[in-house]
This record gives structure tokens, C-alpha cells and sequence, in this order.
């Protein structure tokens, strides 16, 4: 079987109201659901990885092959919950640990 | 060499320069290099001025941009001789067929605009690519009415912009996407928008390059264009005098 090769991506996102790592990863799933069905859904393999609600940060988990779709998705995220919001995608890695490392001089440059 | 992203219809509200600075900033954090913000023709110099203040301060260069709304292919014609050269970009907002077209083959005309959402007010189409691959106008697409539309008129619209796209590919004329935001929350990055554009049949880097080489390139064009040296495409005066 041939390897899953997968991104990791750091999200930044705003918000006037900060939501719950639950209502944050619903209103992603709504996003890749109404813009590519279902279908298009199950084939982005999406994980949250973590959620740091005072940071205003998410790393999410998605297959390679989806990245792009991902990436339409939550640039179409307008509202959470109820109020206005944006998810920008900060960085992208291959792994955790080099993810880690770009979010550290990220935040450094900050 | 590192790509410069543009936004080229930032819709700063010029009668809030607060609100303008702000969305100037964003834009400048959001990764964007190069910023058109449409100004009324009317628009004073210093008001001009004061906006590549604010973007100089953040960072990014700014380009100055008129938006004709001609009611008539004359009064287009009128608007282009008088105001042309006081811009650096033109973009016809195209309502009607008449203006579109005469807007496609005026090498003047730097972008053609379609906003209407009725497709049957969409005039982009094989004759219209026609022109404007003979002229020098690109199509331009807002990619704020993705963000704020929803179900079937979303729908709808990305089914034009589908066929839009087609089209230019096929006419060979050069796409620049903008954000046509006016509201800060719906800026989104180059890279994102570049990401969206995908929903509408654009390849990754024909999408990246609709945000960063195309509407650069274009902004390149109208500047040298626009140097009083200018005489034609690759002919420029170098010096004049009685040494020459």
C-alpha cells in the first residue's frame, strides 16, 4: 500500500468572539463539506492536532493530495459560531517538529 | 527572486483614512507587496498622496487606480482620453455588452470588471476574449463574492467564473485576481486566494501567478509607459539636447 504522505498547517485565526477547539473544528468541517461535499471531505483526511485558544492558533493535519482544497476551505470561513471570523494558514510542514520550529520564528518576528 | 504579491482592488474607504490605513496595514501584514486602491477621478493629490504615505509606511507600493462606470461607448471614450494618464491602472466595470466590448479592444483599458451575478450580464465570452487578447486588457476577478456568497448563488457564480476562465485560457488573456474587499475581516492571504481560485478551474500556479507575476507585470507596463521618456513598447527617449 502506498504511503500517506501528509502536511501539517499552522492556522492563525480571528475572531471577535474566540470559539471552543469544538465549535473551531466543526465550523472547518462545515467549510470543506459545503464548498466539496462529503465526499470531497473524506478524502482530506482532517485532524486537529492542537488548538491553543489564548494564542489564537490551530494545527491541523491534512493528506497531501487535499492540501489545496483545505486551504480554499478555510479561507472560506467567514463566521464562527455566530461571529465574524478568518483562519489563515501560516505555515505549512511536513512534519510536527519542523512546523514547531517555524511557528517559534514566526511568533519571534512577531 | 522572491514573488510580490498584489492585490490590485483594495476598496480602502477613502473618507475614513483611519479605516483605509487599517486595511492598507492588513493587507501589508497578510504578505501583499503591491496595492491598488480605486479612487474617485475627482480625487484631490494630496488625498493621492496621503494614501502612498500610508502604504510607504507599511511597506508596500502603491498604485493608483480608476474605475470607470461609462453609461455609453462615447462617454468611455471620453473618460479614457481625459483621465488615462493620470492613472496608473484603468478598469472598466463592464454593465453592458456595448462597453464591453469597446472596453476588450481599447488598448488603453488595463482590466475588464464583470461584477453583475446574473450570468446573462456577464459579457465575458469567445468574442470578448477575442478583443481583448488583441488589446491589452486582463480579466479581472474578485474573489469577495465567493467569501460572501452562499448556496445556490455561490453556486451559480463559480459556474460563470468556470466558464470565464475557460475562455481566457483559451484567448491567452492574462487573469488578475484581486480581493474587492472593503471589510477587514474578508482579507485573506495571497496564498489563500490563490487557493480559492482553484474552486473556479484555475491550475496552483496559474492562480499564483494571477496574484503575484500578472498584475505585477501589468502595473510594470503602465509605469514605464506612463515615464515621459515613453514613445513606444521598447523605444524610450535617453537623452534629448543639442549634444545629442
Amino acid at each position: 500500500m502506498r504511503r500517506v504522505k501528509r502536511r501539517y498547517l499552522l492556522l492563525r485565526f480571528e475572531v471577535e468572539r474566540v470559539p471552543g477547539e469544538r465549535e473551531f473544528l466543526d465550523a472547518v468541517w462545515a467549510a470543506v463539506g459545503k464548498l466539496y461535499g462529503e465526499f470531497g471531505a473524506s478524502l482530506t483526511g482532517l485532524a486537529l492536532i492542537s488548538y491553543d485558544a489564548a494564542e489564537k492558533t490551530a494545527i491541523v493535519r491534512v493528506t497531501l493530495e487535499a492540501l489545496r482544497m483545505v486551504r480554499a476551505s478555510l479561507a472560506s470561513i467567514t463566521c464562527i459560531e455566530g461571529a465574524e471570523a478568518a483562519v489563515h494558514v501560516m505555515a505549512v510542514s511536513g512534519t510536527i517538529k519542523s512546523l514547531h520550529k517555524r511557528q517559534q520564528h514566526l511568533f519571534s518576528d512577531v | 527572486m522572491k514573488r510580490t504579491f498584489a492585490d490590485l482592488h483594495l476598496h480602502a474607504n477613502l473618507k475614513k483614512p483611519e479605516d483605509a490605513r487599517r486595511l492598507i496595514a492588513k493587507a501589508a501584514k497578510l504578505g501583499y507587496g503591491l496595492i491598488a486602491v480605486p479612487t474617485p477621478p475627482e480625487t484631490g493629490r494630496d488625498e493621492v498622496a496621503r494614501l502612498k504615505e500610508v502604504c510607504g509606511e507599511v511597506g508596500v507600493d502603491f498604485v493608483s487606480r480608476l474605475d470607470l462606470r461609462p453609461r455609453s461607448q462615447g462617454e468611455l471614450l471620453r473618460l479614457l482620453r481625459k483621465y488615462r494618464r493620470r492613472f496608473e491602472l484603468v478598469c472598466v466595470v463592464c454593465e453592458s455588452k456595448e462597453i464591453a466590448r469597446q472596453a476588450a479592444k481599447d488598448r488603453r483599458v488595463d482590466l475588464l470588471s464583470f461584477p453583475s451575478l446574473d450570468w446573462r450580464k456577464r459579457f465575458f465570452d469567445c468574442a470578448e476574449a477575442e478583443l481583448a487578447s488583441s488589446g491589452l486588457a486582463g480579466l479581472e476577478i474578485d474573489v469577495r463574492l465567493v467569501l460572501v456568497l452562499e448556496g445556490r448563488a455561490r453556486v451559480r457564480l463559480l459556474s460563470s467564473l468556470q466558464r470565464e476562465v475557460e475562455v481566457a485560457r483559451e484567448f491567452h488573456v492574462p487573469i488578475v485576481l484581486s480581493s474587492g474587499v472593503v471589510e477587514l475581516m474578508l482579507l485573506r492571504m495571497p496564498r489563500e486566494v490563490a487557493a480559492l481560485a482553484g474552486l473556479f478551474g484555475l491550475g496552483e500556479t496559474e492562480a499564483v501567478d494571477a496574484v503575484s507575476r500578472v498584475p505585477a507585470a501589468l502595473v510594470q507596463r503602465n509605469r514605464l509607459k506612463l515615464r515621459s521618456g515613453f514613445v513606444a513598447p521598447g523605444i524610450h527617449v535617453v537623452r534629448e539636447g543639442d549634444d545629442c
